[in-house]
């Protein structure tokens, strides 16, 4: 039984987790996936943005705005990675320029600080690699790239630090009332609440429908990117982006947090809310769109592609408040662009709304809004280096080459709060299987030592989600009587020859 | 700082036979760091047999290769440092390493020799849509699993690529128990060896489908199935070819990439037609002092031929210890001959028309006595057709063959008195296709 | 009973010829295609007597890795790989073992042994 019960540990529902882990009440963080960060969270362009994009008078543009400056603080808290260096929206056309002007004007009414009009000359020095057709860009200091999975990871890390409660594999099929609780019904057992928040990101209409009739309905719309090797992350020094259209703000290219190039979106309505599959005609459209941004994205270096869906509301703003039929359900509910830059904003008001709505939840001591350190081990200085190693050899090997890895680290990352217990959740705390050899390497021992710090036999550890088994079995467990090795040569084979070329 | 004389990086048969020259030439003092457990590299997991077959003329699996020098490096007494990795080479020849014993160290080296190796090409690489279901393997991992941690990966396997891993892994995974549904190979003939199509596919009534590759992969948490499409004489998918086959595993084996990550750090100039180093005959790179061996200057098809390799960059490196005191050797870098008239100029060697790359890329000893053998391969198979060397406007040297395959390296021999001959310009290698 | 006439690709070396082999019955073959002598002796043996060197890997207990690699020392009739590969799952040898150590003698009365091809030892404890 709590008193909040959070549905989605996406980045929203981490740091609304987190916000309210500064109280006594207790907290349940649900999620129907494994790990946090499955849905929208695992999948974006990790951008923190300025703020000139949204619509003044928004949500979006209130939250953006808040959110954006709460990043060095809550970066410095959570031990994560942020980057602020800044974006470029570029013309590539003297048509273009118009569109350049009105975010600059839209970003100074929204309250945006340190936005300039480049004019070519110092836009090409800034960004040699730029296509020869820049006319002149919308420089904003305050734009930032982070990992919004680490994040997520963090932030429900300190919330279970902080005595939140983290429940997977949970998803809420059904929501009675009950003598004011609220039972949340999934297919192993039900919890109750008394409050629910409603961050289920591509699922958050469905979530309010079981509570009433929603005011609002999540359209799911599909972006799919492509990672480059590091090699390639030197290409550009901000983030670039493309004139926005009526359908977004465009593939935009830019070097992710660790150093890689990431290049992407584009955006596409889709009907199945599952569907994450990357597509060669849409993979096509990305790099046919990065073009206009620069020539030289060398796309031989690419190392993965992946897609991610973003929970856009019909009503074109996200929807943060208390449901009015329903007193005591709360959505944070489409939480599309900007939505990662306002999440720390959104956690805060959520918060400060509970609190008030709820009437004074006391507050915990003890509450501990900084994460213990992670060790990064191949960005310490090489006397600490060698203390680490000398405590604890396992910092004295190498897992994942491509990433330079040791054990330590992920031995470390499975026993904090919330730690990995898969393979995906190694690779979204301390990254092997990121590099350019994509787990080809690593991905065995990565596995072998998931199954010996969780007391497991390795063909139980799974690649994300419960069904994601990685092996069948052991060896040397069965033998086929019905196989057979073919006695005569070649003239009966089956093979299908199409034609010598 | 600990100093020796050589430092290998890469236990593998390529940094162990290095070793062992350099030791054999006369150098006391060498080292080899390996990352993994064990020496062996590669050769640990390769359990099938065909190895050794030129250079000990015995048919033997990897791992009895393995042992062979495993076995000589322990009579040699040659200090190995396991379980370490290293992490950077700098300028001045010195390795950064760290292992759990040591911590993080650096030793100088008179000279290094590269022997990484390669790794393999990722679904990422190669861009195959779908969804990102696990079930994904790489030949190679999967074989690391099945062979010596003793896992099964799947029970329905679709492979991708008909390279030799990929079809020794097909009749791998029929052995242990598993179905192998079909191979595909994107081009209209197979990547590895035909007697490997023999032994692996025929054997086992392995459907092997020529002209066709995977569009797509689909599953939620484990791989459900693969959408299979013909291709045109492009290799490209023929859109509506497209046909679902159910399976619960992929794996693909679509190409080795040389692992060139601290050759870089370095400062080591890569081939791009190769992905490793540019070498001369000594198979020293770009650095003076720093050889390579081995798969991380191109992918070899044979272990055989990869020791002898190996032979001749220990040799260099020994040369080199041995020679200079602390003076800078000329290194392959400078302007070809065709620009540079100084007669101790590099030789630039190239890929000419049909070829994917030759090795070495450069030749410094133009006036020596020894012969010295080019290594190349070719982008596509040809009939009956002549490999020419050809330097100005003039050929230096016409071999016949009866038929050239990307999947077999092709070795070629100058001897004395053709490379005399070369005192100019650059070579140009090229495979003719014989008309009729 | 039709004559014999098939095509057969060797695998003795790299080249792989494609060889054909033809004849009324197993005692009057002849053989076309091969490069070499070795070709003509395996395209013979094949129609009449094929056989493979099996090679796989069996349970090893107290070893650096679980599985050691193996072969049968000499090749065996194709149609006993399957059974042998039971006969091999079932098989657990102990640790330290020595290359070329034979771990099951005269398999399945191939009269071919099934030998270690590495030798693999014991770790020290942690």
């Amino acid at each position: 039984m709590f008193e909040v019960a959070i549905i989605g540990a996406g980045v929203i529902g981490t740091l609304i987790a987190r916000e309210l882990s500064r109280f006594k009440a207790d907290v349940a963080l649900l999620d129907k996936s494994n790990d946090v960060a499955g849905g929208s969270t695992k999948a974006n362009s990790g951008i923190i943005h300025a703020g000139y994009d949204a619509e003044p008078g928004t949500s979006k543009a209130r939250f953006n705005i808040l959110g954006n400056p709460l990043f060095d603080v809550l970066c410095e808290q959570l031990d994560v990675r942020f980057d602020r260096i800044g974006s470029l929206v570029v013309a590539f056309s003297r048509s273009e320029r118009e569109t350049v002007e009105q975010l600059y004007r839209r970003g100074i009414q929204n309250g945006v600080a340190g936005l300039r009009i480049i004019e070519r000359e110092e836009l090409l020095s800034l960004e040699p690699n730029l296509d020869e057709a820049a006319v002149c860009a919308l420089h904003a200091p305050q734009a930032g790239i982070v990992d919004p999975w680490e994040i997520a990871v963090a932030a429900a890390e300190n919330a279970a630090d902080n005595g939140v409660e983290v429940i997977f594999n949970f998803p809420v099929e059904a929501i009675e009332r009950d003598n004011g609780w609220f039972r949340l019904i999934g297919p192993a057992g039900e919890i109750r609440a008394r409050r629910l928040i409603n961050c289920a990101g591509v699922f958050a209409d469905r979530i309010h429908e079981m509570v009433s009739p929603p005011s609002f309905s999540i359209i799911a719309r599909k972006g799919q990117y492509f990672v480059l090797d590091k090699a390639a992350g030197q290409l550009v020094n901000h983030v670039i982006f493309q004139c926005p259209t009526r359908a977004g703000k465009g593939v935009l290219v830019t070097r992710s947090v660790h150093g890689n190039l990431l290049v992407g979106p584009d955006a596409q309505e889709i009907e199945d809310r599952e569907d994450l599959a990357t597509t060669r005609e849409r993979l096509d459209f990305v790099r046919r769109s990065a073009g206009k941004i620069s020539k030289r994205i060398p796309f031989g270096e690419v190392i993965r592609s992946f897609s991610g869906l973003r929970a856009t509301p019909n009503t074109k703003d996200f929807i943060i408040q208390e449901c009015e039929e329903v007193p005591g359900f709360f959505d944070a509910a489409g939480i599309e662009s900007p939505g990662l830059t306002a999440a720390p904003a959104i956690a805060r008001y959520l918060r400060e709304l509970l609190a008030e709505v709820v009437g004074g939840l006391e507050e915990r001591k003890g509450f501990d809004p900084r994460r213990r350190r992670v060790i990064r081990f191949m960005d310490l200085p090489e006397g600490r280096k060698n203390e680490l190693i000398r405590k604890d050899p396992r910092f004295g090997r190498i897992i994942c080459r491509c990433e330079q890895v040791t054990e330590g680290e992920i031995v470390d990352a499975i026993h904090r709060k919330v730690g990995a217990r898969t393979l995906d959740g190694v690779k979204k705390r301390v990254r092997p299987g990121m590099g350019r050899c994509q787990g080809g390497f690593c991905g065995p021992q990565v596995l072998e030592i998931l199954a010996r710090e969780l007391g497991k036999d390795a063909t139980a550890i799974v690649k994300n989600e419960v069904d994601s088994y990685i092996l069948t079995g052991a060896t040397k467990c069965c033998g086929d009587r019905e196989r057979s090795v073919r006695t005569n040569p070649l003239a009966e084979q089956k093979a299908e020859y199409h034609g010598q070329g | 700082m600990d100093r020796v004389e050589i430092v290998v990086i890469g236990g593998g048969p390529a940094g162990m036979a290095a070793a062992v020259a350099a030791r054999e030439a006369g150098l006391e003092n060498v080292l080899l760091i390996e990352r993994d457990r064990e020496l062996g590299g590669i050769l640990q997991q390769c359990i099938h047999n065909g190895f050794g077959l030129h250079r000990f003329k015995e048919d033997l699996t990897g791992p009895e290769f393995s042992e062979r020098y495993i076995h000589r490096m322990g009579e040699l007494n040659i200090p190995v440092k396991l379980d370490t990795t290293v992490l950077e080479i700098t300028g001045n020849r010195e390795v950064l390493y760290i292992n759990a014993a040591e911590g993080v160290r650096t030793v100088a080296a008179g000279a290094i020799v590269l022997a990484m190796g390669c790794r393999e090409r990722s679904r990422g690489a190669i861009n195959i849509p779908g969804s990102r279901p696990a079930g994904v393997f790489t030949a190679g991992t999967a074989q690391r699993l099945i062979n010596m941690e003793g896992y099964m990966v799947g029970k329905r396997v679709m492979m991708l690529g008909t390279g030799d891993i990929g079809l020794i892994m097909a009749r791998r995974l029929t052995l242990e128990g598993a179905k192998v549904i079909a191979v595909l190979a994107r081009k209209p003939y197979p990547g590895g060896l035909m007697r490997n199509v023999a032994q692996c596919l025929y054997d086992y009534d392995i459907p092997l489908l020529l002209r066709h590759t995977i569009v797509e992969i689909v599953g939620k948490d484990r791989v459900t199935g693969v959408l299979v499409a013909e291709t045109d004489q492009n290799s490209r998918p023929i859109p509506g070819s497209e046909e679902l086959y159910e399976c619960d595993t992929v794996i693909l084996s679509v190409g080795l990439i040389p692992e060139n990550e601290l050759s870089l750090s370095a400062g080591v100039k890569l081939d791009p037609h190769t992905g490793g180093p540019i070498v001369d005959e000594t198979r020293q790179t770009s650095v003076p002092g720093i050889y390579a061996c081995g798969n991380v200057v191109y992918v070899h098809d044979l272990v055989d031929f990869v020791v002898e390799e190996s032979e001749i960059a220990a040799r260099g490196a020994a040369g080199f210890v041995l020679g200079s005191e602390g003076g800078e050797a000329e290194t392959v870098e400078g302007e070809g001959r065709g620009s540079d008239d100084r007669k101790d100029a590099p030789v630039h060697v190239l890929p000419g028309g049909g070829l994917k790359y030759v090795v070495p890329q450069r030749i410094r000893g133009i006036n020596g006595e020894d012969p010295l053998d080019l290594f190349l391969r070719v982008k596509r198979v040809y009939g009956r057709s002549f490999i020419e060397v050809r330097y100005g406007g003039d050929v230096l040297k016409r071999v016949k063959r009866l038929r050239l395959n990307p999947g077999e390296m092709e070795r070629l021999r100058l001897n004395k008195s053709e490379m005399e001959r070369i005192n100019e310009v650059d070579l140009i290698v090229e495979a003719v296709e014989v008309g009729g | 009973m039709s004559g014999i006439d098939r095509e057969i690709i060797c695998i003795v070396c790299p080249t792989g010829c494609r060889i054909r082999v033809r004849g009324a019955n197993q005692q009057k073959l002849t053989v076309g295609g091969n490069e070499c002598k070795r070709g003509e002796e395996y395209a013979l043996k094949e129609i009449t007597d094929p056989r493979r060197t099996l090679i796989t890997t069996v349970r090893i207990d107290h070893g650096s890795l679980k599985r050691l690699p193996v072969r049968t020392n000499r090749e065996i009739p194709k149609e006993s790989i399957f059974p042998c590969m039971e006969v091999i799952n079932r098989a657990r040898v102990e640790a330290p073992v020595q290359i070329g150590q034979v771990i099951i003698p005269d398999i399945l009365g191939t009269g071919a042994d099934v030998v270690a091809t590495r030798s693999m030892g014991v770790p020290p404890r942690a």
